[in-house]
């Protein structure tokens, strides 16, 4: 039963797709999820910049700003671009390496609607109670005091999130680890392959203590536990602890990919090898590593004295090193390449710069003594958008325009997308440039306004047409994806003319199992090498014949939704009596529908030989 | 691709592998008394009233981390080939979490 090249209505394709463990598929779920999440992570920035944009202004309330503080804070980090870096992984890697999909197309699956409810449930708080208002990183000396239901959303929904986050970087580990074509040793792999890597590993580490500190503060909040309490013997810096040993590589875990999809893009774009591939896999490699020792940086004012703070300060300043390795690797690419200016290619060059800014203020902020001053000012509020939209969200506009022709088979538009890159990046600079500023003259963080006569005004003024700016870029964005869905012309496939790497040798979109036959790979940027051959395709490593594909199945939503539905009985547990039944009634369905996954055989379906035939004769579009 | 090492055709080296079996069902005799052996020395080093605490729980928890080994190398096959990016895996989250407890145990104040 193979779903190739049949029309569907509406209800077959959302059930389609509710049900798909196609990875293809799998990533365009994440992006519109982490799409409408970015979105709404963009809404709470604009009312905090519109809040900020006089002294003394009443926009909204103090309390409805900590709100919006956190939830744009939580939403952006967890919800938009943890997804769509997903969505980018989801789409290219399998491609990459040159296989058919991920090593558990069901645990793909479940990882994407774990991450779905998890987020659905978290902004359900702003119509049950309250959102969550103690900051994203919610610190328990605060996040314990909260009165509203806010935190304990915060607390279940990225549980639950979290699990599908984990549940994906395993995938990933695995399936990069086992399912390479022929010939894909380790180093031959695509940088943006490696990075994803790299990437899975962190989040193999790092999600564990976030877990148990979410699992401590569940305790605190909802149970009658005292982790955090030292009013009962507990201890409040032990989640600091947690967190930011999950938090710091968190960030890794986000700016990694963005690193591996602008190696992709300088590359493809300066039609040039990467610059010093093997010394780019090291200092991707050391930055993962170095990432855990880093922790305490967040936390110099606590008081852990003079020692730890400098050895802290030192390994963080030692992070510099690698990242410069790449920034030098990326400029000596362009170097001699002949370079187009695609709009992908303008988000590369533009990152750099930007991001430099970013890992400047970094090393600024590593000194332990000077960030005594820096500390819960806005220079941090700027550092921190310096790293990750001038690095991560950069790259997941140049990633979406790079491999969008890969995931929907339309080019995007070039005109429009390079006003949304001019509006995006004109935006961005005045927006968060002059908060270094508005930070050394002492403007604290988190503030929900500031009073007139103290020099914030114009500063305070200019971020929030800055931001303005970035609001118009999104809107062109937008506006770009529709036109280009109801009239782009459909492309082969490889668009860009220059692609490199194994993904631009199959259709755009790719067939339902990307390679009729898997690819023999015979060096770095494999088809690079095939085409400088002078060779149409790829070099197959296999005769053509049957394949062998997963069934699709409702089993992951249905998992996802118990503890969706149990994580609300357990919230409301202490307020009303229906709590503990509805709650044990989700973790039944959760636990019903795994007992069906492990008792039912489920063997998958073949693809034959004369349907794979037909398709490759259609190609593209099929 | 590096999956393969130990998928087997049944019908190839039958002396050679039963050879091999043999020798691994020996070490996994082996292994298995001494863990045994190990459990009953910590077991002694509790009961025992000449051994102070101060030298009884670092002593078990040094047979522990034995038996760990064991487990790992002979029950589960680490010692095959093929399994060396799992042994990386856990050697990197061992160090990870040693670097992490370490850190707490010496510089950062709680």
């Amino acid at each position: 039963m193979s779903t190739l090249a049949r029309k569907k209505g509406v209800g077959a394709v959302i059930w389609d797709y509710l049900t798909t463990v196609d990875h293809k598929k799998i990533a365009i779920l994440y992006l519109i999820a982490g799409g409408v999440f970015f979105l709404l992570g963009g809404l709470e920035a604009m009312i905090i910049r519109i809040q900020l944009a006089v002294p003394n202004n009443d926009f909204i309330s103090a309390g409805f700003y900590n709100e919006v503080l956190t939830m744009h804070g939580t939403t952006m980090i967890f919800l938009a671009a943890m997804p769509l870096v997903f969505a980018m992984m989801n789409a290219v890697v399998p491609i990459q390496i040159g296989a058919r999909d991920v090593a558990f197309p069901f645990l793909n699956s479940l990882g994407f609607w774990l991450f779905f409810f998890g987020g659905v449930f978290l902004n359900l708080s702003w119509f049950l109670g309250g959102a969550p208002d103690a900051g994203w990183t919610s610190y328990a000396s605060l996040s314990l005091a909260s009165p509203t239901h806010g935190i304990d959303f915060y607390v279940l929904g990225l549980q639950i999130s979290g699990l599908g986050t984990l549940i994906g970087g395993i995938n990933f580990l695995v399936t990069i680890i086992n399912m390479r074509a022929p010939g894909m040793t380790y180093m031959r792999m695509p940088m943006f392959t490696w990075a994803t890597f790299v990437t899975s590993a962190l989040i193999l580490f790092a999600f564990p203590p976030l877990t148990v500190g979410l699992i401590f503060m569940m305790m605190d909040r909802l149970f009658g536990g005292n982790f955090f309490d030292p009013a009962l013997g507990g201890n409040t810096i032990i989640w600091e602890h947690l967190f930011w040993i999950f938090g710091h590589p968190e960030v890794y875990i986000l700016v990694l990919p963005a690193f591996g999809i602008f190696s992709e893009i300088f590359a493809t774009f300066s039609r040039k090898r990467l610059f010093g591939y093997s010394s780019m896999v090291f200092a991707t490699v050391l930055i993962g590593f170095l990432g855990f020792m880093v922790w305490a940086h967040h936390m110099f004012t606590v008081g852990m004295g003079p020692i730890a703070n400098a050895i802290f300060a030192v390994a963080t300043m030692a992070i510099a090193v690698p990242t410069g390795i790449k920034i030098f690797n990326w400029l000596f690419t362009m170097w001699g390449g002949s370079i187009r200016f695609t709009t992908p290619m303008m988000y590369a060059v533009a990152f750099i710069p930007s991001f430099v800014i970013g890992g400047v203020t970094g090393v600024m902020n590593a000194t332990a003594a000077a960030d005594y001053q820096y500390h819960d000012s806005y220079f941090v509020v700027a550092h921190f958008h310096y790293v990750i939209v001038g690095g991560v969200v950069f790259a997941l506009l140049a990633g979406a325009h790079y491999w969008w022709p890969k995931m929907f088979g339309k080019m995007l538009d070039e005109k429009l997308g390079k006003v949304t890159f001019w509006l995006f990046f004109i935006g961005f600079h005045l927006t968060f440039f002059i908060q270094h500023f508005l930070g050394l003259m002492g403007m604290p963080r988190r503030v929900f306004t500031f009073l007139p006569g103290q020099g914030f005004e114009t500063g305070n003024m200019i971020s929030t047409v800055g931001a303005f700016f970035m609001a118009a870029g999104t809107v062109v964005l937008l506006a770009n994806v529709v036109i280009t869905t109801v009239k782009g012309k459909r492309v082969g496939n490889d668009p860009w003319e220059d692609g490199r790497t194994l993904e631009w040798a199959v259709s755009s979109p790719a067939p339902e199992y990307n390679f009729a036959q898997t690819p023999l790979v015979r060096g770095l940027d494999a088809y690079w090498i095939e085409k400088m051959e002078g060779k149409k395709g790829l070099t197959p490593a296999e005769p053509l014949g049957d394949i062998h594909m997963p069934n699709p199945s409702i089993l992951p939503f249905v998992i996802s939704l118990g503890l969706f539905v149990s994580a609300f009985g357990f919230l409301f547990h202490q307020d009303h009596a229906w709590g503990t039944p509805v709650g044990v009634f989700g973790l039944i369905i959760t636990l019903g529908a795994m007992f069906f996954r492990s008792i039912i055989d489920d063997h998958g379906f073949h693809i034959h030989k004369e349907e794979v035939m037909e398709a490759e004769k259609k190609g593209a579009g099929a | 691709m590096a999956n393969h090492t130990h998928v087997q055709n049944p019908k190839v080296d039958v002396q050679y592998r039963r050879k091999k079996n043999a020798e691994e069902m020996k070490h996994q005799i082996v292994s298995f008394t001494l863990m045994i052996f190990l459990t009953l020395i910590a077991f002694f080093a509790v009961g025992y009233e000449g051994f102070s605490a101060w030298f009884s729980v670092p002593f078990i928890l040094l047979l522990a981390v034995v038996q760990v080994i064991f487990q790992l190398y002979y029950f589960m096959h680490m010692s095959h080939k093929g399994h060396e990016l799992p042994a990386l895996f856990i050697y990197g989250g061992v160090v990870v979490a040693f670097v992490t407890i370490w850190a707490f145990l010496t510089v950062v104040w709680i």
